[in-house]
Order: structure tokens, then C-alpha cells, then sequence
């Protein structure tokens, strides 16, 4: 009898909670910030911010604090830190902001998935700049999301005076390895890499994962595993676990059935809503007791995202709404919607998961499409178009 | 709703803002992220990257001098006053939120509110003011943003009676202006007071002997068209159907060139109002688009969409009651059958047809 008079006051206390309260306690705390006044990062984006706020026109200091918060919006996967950079860049609006600025709001734009603006930023800051390696390299990058593999290729060619040749040969190998030519690429940057290794650790990283994802369009799961593993380790070494690295590496080992070491790699990732796409995805493949709780949290990050009217991660929200809550028609909504920003590998995946649960192949065209026109490798996702084709009437 | 220790979101900066009217009586709460007031004006006084309780307490005052200055509320001509009421704390999926509760003075009971909404909009052009307003026991929202910095609310609900009548008008408004439809329906109404004759293997048309008759085979065409059309625009406007927009407003335009056609080469006599309600259908989700356009209210959707129908069948009724006793009255005549009937006929064909190009090949025709 006692131990229901506890739980329930429990459960009584726990939903009083919810609704707001006058903490018991001055000590209490409430909040737990990103950074101690006294971190050495927390410091330097202090005398960014005073600096620019000394001079708003000073366009490089703005620049220089806007990238900062873009860095650290990347390395956290926090975007308030995106608003806080265009706030900075807030002067210059038009096209004919300075270049620093320009190449700084491209990225910004492409954090929020707004790739055709950032496309015009970038062009604009390579016409000015054409030995400006960084947009070039974007700009490629932002090709390949939108699967346009031709103009990829030729801004990897753009590349080759000014950047080394591991960068442009990554960078023709991120193409190349879409478009069939998955195992050649993978060998060919292997080989470049072991004779021509990268000094910079965060490159290294960089080069790594592009080396595990090829691996894994060629269908070599393990080697794709020991890629990820050393990138992960490699970011670790440089401070933090990459959130893009984990969320591979995640659906690597969910592809191949061992959602159980997901649970332990993304322990504690639960921020990120990527991350927690895969956690929850894992929960739910295990029995874990946090699978509930980690979906509705995520219905309610989206639900949250569409009333303020930002639906930036429709890949994800599909895999959601058809694992989690078992909504074929909707994953399929949402999956035709995401296709229609970003067309990389694994949006098509997802249109054609999607497609085939909801029972509408022709739904999927457009990814039928793209693996016909790319001739794309995996053997995953030829067997998902295989049912889809063989469905079809 | 969070227990101690649940994750966290990374989200972008949204606040929460509901307000309650009730007669001259306006509260309001404000849910501000604690994370937004430290970036804005400092709350963690002894830098240890937490921030307690006490910390807060002694900004409550800043917090509310800061927030309330960047939020403005008008029924009339000066802003109201706004005095905060009280503090408290509350968590919501991405971290801690102040909860700033205050009243404003409006003088006197607002019938609509002007609210202007700035804040945190210079430091972070991505933060959403998420608002809510509640008063007679409906509730509105409105999302604040840089672009849409301002929301004007009408608090006093409308009457189910003015409802009624403000959506009624629309559809009597609505069914006069729309041509295709009442062309439509005026197709296949100007041979009811005439009879279909089949006479040594050709088919035409003859007086039709009684009033009543004509009358009955009108009633009959009107009704079907009506329940077809109330039909599907009440499905549509309730999201249970949706049919492309195109295809709708193609089949339309062509079901007007087949009713005027009907009327030179007839086909159809005495079923007509099959006709009447096969196309009917379609023509509800035109009504539907255009009910979509006005946008109907949450709180009170069967009302408005119960209105908008009755005035488009009384906007019909209209149009019918005027035709047919003129009609009637000039059945005889061959001004009626030639001209009226056939070349009337032809004429709303060929402008049918040109229509219907339009809309299916996305082409303008009438500029």
C-alpha cells in the first residue's frame, strides 16, 4: 500500500512539475550554460563579440565572430548559435556584402538548408576570389546534396591550383562514388592517402569518413567500420566525438543489426536531434525501456519545428514516422518533401523505405530515377529498388 | 514535460507567450528561455556556467524592464501598461525558461488587440515569439518573427448569427461571380421550360405545356446540383478529399461545354439532373478552393462552412427565380429557341472551350 502512495505521489509531483513553479531553494540550479566565464572558448567569443560590437561595421570582425558561432553550431549541432551569427552579419544583407561576409552567411544558409542562397553567396565570393579554396570546396559539397555530379566534378577540377592533391581527389571520389565508380575511388584515395598523408588532424578526420562512406557504397561493411572508427576517434583526439561521424557510424551498425552498441555510442547524445534519431532508432530495435520516451520526445522536437515553421530535418522526421510511430502515409509526406532540397544517397533511401511501406511505388520515382541515372552501388539500396520495381504494376 | 535528468533539446530561440482577456481584464505569461537572457543582458552572476535560483532573483526586475519594453500591446490609441506580477521558473524541451507573469491596463474592455512584438529579434534573427491568445473561451495564434512583428487579434468571437451571415454573404457573392458555375447551371436550366420531342428519328425541342412542368424538371436540376456541390465542397473544406486544383478547374470548364452543347445537339432530356449532379460534384471543389482562399475559422468551421453553402444555394435560387419566369414567359418564341437556346448555347460553349484551354494547359487566354 505504501509503495503505491509513493509512486503515485510521484506521478502527482512529477505533472504538478510541468507547470511552472517558484524553486524551493536559492542554490537551486536551473540552468546549465555551454561554457564557465572562464573557458578559454567562452573567453575568446567574449573579445569577438566586443570587438565587434565596438565596430558593427567592421565587416571582418563580424565575419570572424559569425564563423565562430557557426563552428560551434556545427561542433554542438546547436543552432541558436546560427542565429546569433546572422545577427552579426546583419549589416550586409544584399549581394554585394564584403567576400569575408559572403562566404560566412553561405555557410550559415547551408547550415539551415536554404542551398540554393548559399550557392549564389559562394559564386559570388569565387568570382571574386577564384583561388578562394574554402568556397570552392563548399560549393562542391552543396553539388553533391543536390546531386548535380557534373558541376561537383568540375569545382573539384577548379580546385587543383590552389588546393593539395588529396583534396581535389577526395573531393572527385565524394562524386565518383555516387555515380558507380565506388570501389576505384575508394582504392585510388586509400592509395593517395597512405603517400600523401594530410598534415592538418581535422582534414584527416575529414578524409577518413569520406573513406568509410565509399567503403560502405561498395558493400565493405568492416572496412566502412574501421573507417568510422578511426574518424571518431580521430575527432575525439581533437576535442569532440563528431556528431556527423557518430550519426554514420550509427546507421552503419543498425544496418547491420548491432543497434545494441548504438545505445552505448551515442549515450548522452540526446541534444542533437540527429543523434537522437538514431538513439531512438536503436531503442526501438532493442526493446530498450527509453524508446518511448525518446519518441515522443522527437515527435515533439518536430512538432515543436513545424509550428515555428522550420522543418529542416524532413530525412530524419520520415525515418521517425515510419520506425517510430508506424506512419507509412506521412513518412511518406515527409520523405517527398525532403526530397525536394536535398537529393544525397540517403535522402533517396529514405524515399524509397518510405514508398514501399506506404504500398505507392510510383511515390518513389524520383529515387528510381536517381539510381538509375547515378547507377549507385549499394547493394542495400539495389535491393530496396528491386522491390520497389518488382511491386510495381 | 521533463523529470530532472531527461535530455535536453538543441533547438533554435523560441519564447512562449499566451495572453488572457477576459472583459477589461488582460494577464499575460511569458515563458523566456533563460539561455536567451544570459546572451542578452547576463544571468550568471558568478560565472560558474550555472545558473540557480538566486542568480535569477536578483535579475527578476532587469528581466522584466528588458522584456516588457519589447513587447507592445494596443487596443486603441496609447500602448497599455504593462506591469509584471510575477516570477517563476519552468522547463520546456530545449532548458529552463523564466516565467515573467504580468497584467496590462488597456482602459477599458479591447474589442480587438494590436500586439508588436521585439524581442531578441537584433541578437538572433532566427528566435520566434510562439503566442497564444485566449479570450471568451476561444484562442487564437500567431507565430512573431522579424518579417511578422505584428498580430492584431479579435477578441470579441463572433456570433454564431454573424458567422452565419458573414460566411452566407461570401457564397452569395461568390456563386454570382462565378461564371463557369452559374453558366453551368444556366445550361442546363434554359431548355426546362422547353420538352425534349423525338419526331420521325430526329430529336427537338417543344414547348413544354404546363408551368408546372417546367418548374418541377428546374427544382429537379437544381437540387441535384446543389447536394452534389455541398457534397464535396463540405469534404474538401474538412480535408477528408483534395483533388489538384487544375484538374478541378479543367473538368468545370468542360462540363460547361458539354451542358451548353447538350442544348444544340441534344443528348440528354429528361436526366439532365444526372448531369446536374455528376459534374455537381466537381464544381463543389471549386467552391472548396475558394472557401480555402477566406480561410475559415478554427472555433467555429461547421458554422462558417453551414453559411457559406446556404448562401451559395440561396445565391442560386436568385439567379433561378429570375431566369424562370422570363424564360417560361418567352418559350415560344423563336427568339428563345434560336437565339437564346442555341445560339446562347453555342456562344457559352465556345467561351466554355477557351476556358477550359486555359486552365488545362496553364495558358493565359483572357489577359
Amino acid at each position: 500500500m505504501k509503495r503505491v502512495f509513493i509512486v503515485a505521489g510521484w506521478m502527482l509531483v512529477a505533472t504538478v512539475a510541468a507547470a511552472p513553479r517558484i524553486p524551493g531553494a536559492d542554490a537551486e540550479i536551473l540552468e546549465r550554460l555551454a561554457f564557465r566565464r572562464s573557458d578559454p572558448a567562452a573567453q575568446e567569443l567574449r573579445a569577438l563579440r566586443r570587438a565587434h560590437l565596438a565596430a558593427p561595421g567592421d565587416a571582418a570582425a563580424a565575419a570572424r565572430l559569425a564563423r565562430r558561432y557557426f563552428e560551434l553550431a556545427s561542433a554542438e549541432g546547436d543552432p541558436r548559435y546560427i542565429g546569433y551569427a546572422e545577427a552579426a552579419l546583419r549589416p550586409w544583407p544584399g549581394a554585394d556584402a564584403p567576400t569575408e561576409v559572403l562566404l560566412v552567411r553561405a555557410l550559415l544558409r547551408q547550415y539551415r538548408h536554404a542551398f540554393p542562397p548559399a550557392l549564389e553567396d559562394l559564386a559570388r565570393v569565387i568570382e571574386r576570389d577564384p583561388a578562394n579554396r574554402e568556397a570552392m570546396f563548399w560549393r562542391a559539397a552543396l553539388y553533391l546534396v543536390g546531386a548535380d555530379y557534373d558541376r561537383a566534378r568540375a569545382e573539384c577540377a577548379r580546385m587543383e591550383p590552389v588546393a593539395s592533391r588529396l583534396t581535389v581527389l577526395a573531393c572527385k571520389s565524394a562524386a565518383d562514388s555516387v555515380t558507380g565508380g565506388a570501389r576505384a575511388a575508394y582504392d585510388a584515395l586509400a592509395a593517395l592517402m597512405a603517400a600523401e598523408p594530410p598534415r592538418d588532424p581535422e582534414f584527416r578526420v575529414w578524409v577518413v569518413t569520406r573513406l568509410g562512406e565509399m567503403a560502405q557504397r561498395s558493400g565493405d561493411d568492416a572496412r566502412a567500420e574501421r573507417h568510422f572508427r578511426e574518424a571518431l576517434e580521430g575527432s575525439k583526439a581533437l576535442g569532440a566525438a563528431d556528431p556527423f561521424v557518430l550519426a554514420a557510424y550509427a546507421d552503419l551498425l543498425l544496418d547491420l543489426g548491432r543497434a545494441r552498441e548504438v545505445l552505448e555510442l551515442l549515450r548522452g547524445r540526446e541534444r542533437s536531434d540527429i543523434l537522437l534519431v538514431r538513439l531512438a532508432l536503436a531503442q526501438a530495435a532493442t526493446g530498450d525501456a527509453g524508446a518511448a520516451a525518446s519518441a515522443r520526445a522527437l515527435r515533439d522536437r518536430f512538432e515543436d519545428a513545424a509550428r515555428r515553421g522550420d522543418r529542416l530535418h524532413l530525412q530524419e522526421e520520415s525515418r521517425c514516422l515510419l520506425a517510430l510511430q508506424k506512419d507509412p502515409k506521412r513518412a511518406l509526406e515527409a520523405a517527398r518533401e525532403n526530397w525536394k532540397t536535398q537529393r544525397e544517397p540517403r535522402d533517396a533511401r529514405v524515399l524509397m523505405e518510405a514508398a514501399l511501406a506506404a504500398g505507392d511505388a510510383a511515390a518513389a520515382r524520383d529515387a528510381l530515377d536517381w539510381m538509375a541515372r547515378t547507377g549507385y552501388e549499394e547493394p542495400r539500396y539495389r535491393a530496396l529498388a528491386e522491390r520497389l520495381r518488382g511491386g510495381a504494376k | 514535460m521533463l523529470v530532472a535528468g531527461a535530455a535536453r533539446a538543441h533547438k533554435p530561440s523560441d519564447s512562449y507567450l499566451s495572453i488572457a482577456v477576459d472583459g477589461a481584464r488582460i494577464e499575460g505569461q511569458w515563458d523566456i528561455a533563460l539561455r536567451d537572457l544570459e546572451y542578452a543582458i547576463g544571468l550568471d552572476a558568478d560565472g560558474n556556467g550555472e545558473i540557480t535560483w538566486g542568480e535569477l532573483r536578483a535579475k527578476h526586475d532587469a528581466i522584466a524592464a528588458y522584456a516588457l519594453a519589447r513587447l507592445a500591446l494596443r487596443a486603441g490609441k496609447p500602448d497599455c501598461a504593462l506591469k509584471a506580477t510575477g516570477h517563476l521558473f519552468d522547463e520546456h524541451s530545449d532548458g529552463g525558461y523564466a516565467v515573467l507573469r504580468f497584467a496590462a491596463d488597456c482602459g477599458g474592455d479591447p474589442g480587438a488587440l494590436e500586439a508588436r512584438y521585439g524581442l531578441f529579434f537584433d541578437l538572433d534573427p532566427q528566435h520566434r515569439g510562439l503566442a497564444r491568445f485566449t479570450a471568451g473561451g476561444a484562442t487564437q495564434t500567431a507565430i512573431f518573427s522579424p518579417e511578422r512583428p505584428t498580430h492584431r487579434v479579435e477578441l470579441v468571437a463572433p456570433s454564431a448569427l454573424a458567422t452565419l451571415l458573414q460566411y452566407g454573404r461570401e457564397g452569395v457573392w461568390h456563386i454570382w461571380i462565378g461564371f463557369d458555375h452559374v453558366l453551368f447551371l444556366l445550361s442546363l436550366l434554359l431548355p426546362a421550360v422547353l420538352v425534349l420531342r423525338r419526331e420521325s428519328g430526329a430529336r427537338s425541342w417543344a414547348s413544354v405545356g404546363r408551368a408546372r412542368d417546367a418548374f418541377w424538371g428546374v427544382l429537379k436540376v437544381v437540387t441535384a446540383f446543389t447536394v452534389a456541390h455541398s457534397i464535396t465542397l463540405s469534404a474538401a473544406a474538412l480535408g477528408w478529399v483534395s483533388l489538384p486544383s487544375r484538374l478541378v478547374e479543367s473538368v468545370i470548364a468542360a462540363s460547361v461545354v458539354l451542358a451548353a452543347l447538350n442544348n444544340v445537339r441534344p443528348l440528354v432530356g429528361e436526366g439532365r439532373w444526372m448531369v446536374a449532379f455528376g459534374f455537381g460534384l466537381v464544381h463543389g471543389f471549386g467552391f472548396a478552393s475558394v472557401l480555402a482562399d477566406l480561410g475559415l475559422p478554427d472555433e467555429a468551421l461547421l458554422l462558417a462552412l453551414l453559411g457559406f453553402n446556404v448562401g451559395v444555394e440561396l445565391g442560386q435560387l436568385a439567379i433561378v427565380c429570375v431566369f424562370l419566369p422570363v424564360a417560361y414567359a418567352v418559350r415560344e418564341t423563336s427568339i428563345y429557341r434560336h437565339w437564346v437556346l442555341r445560339g446562347g448555347s453555342v456562344a457559352i460553349a465556345v467561351l466554355a472551350a477557351l476556358w477550359f484551354v486555359e486552365r488545362a494547359f496553364d495558358v493565359r487566354i483572357f489577359g
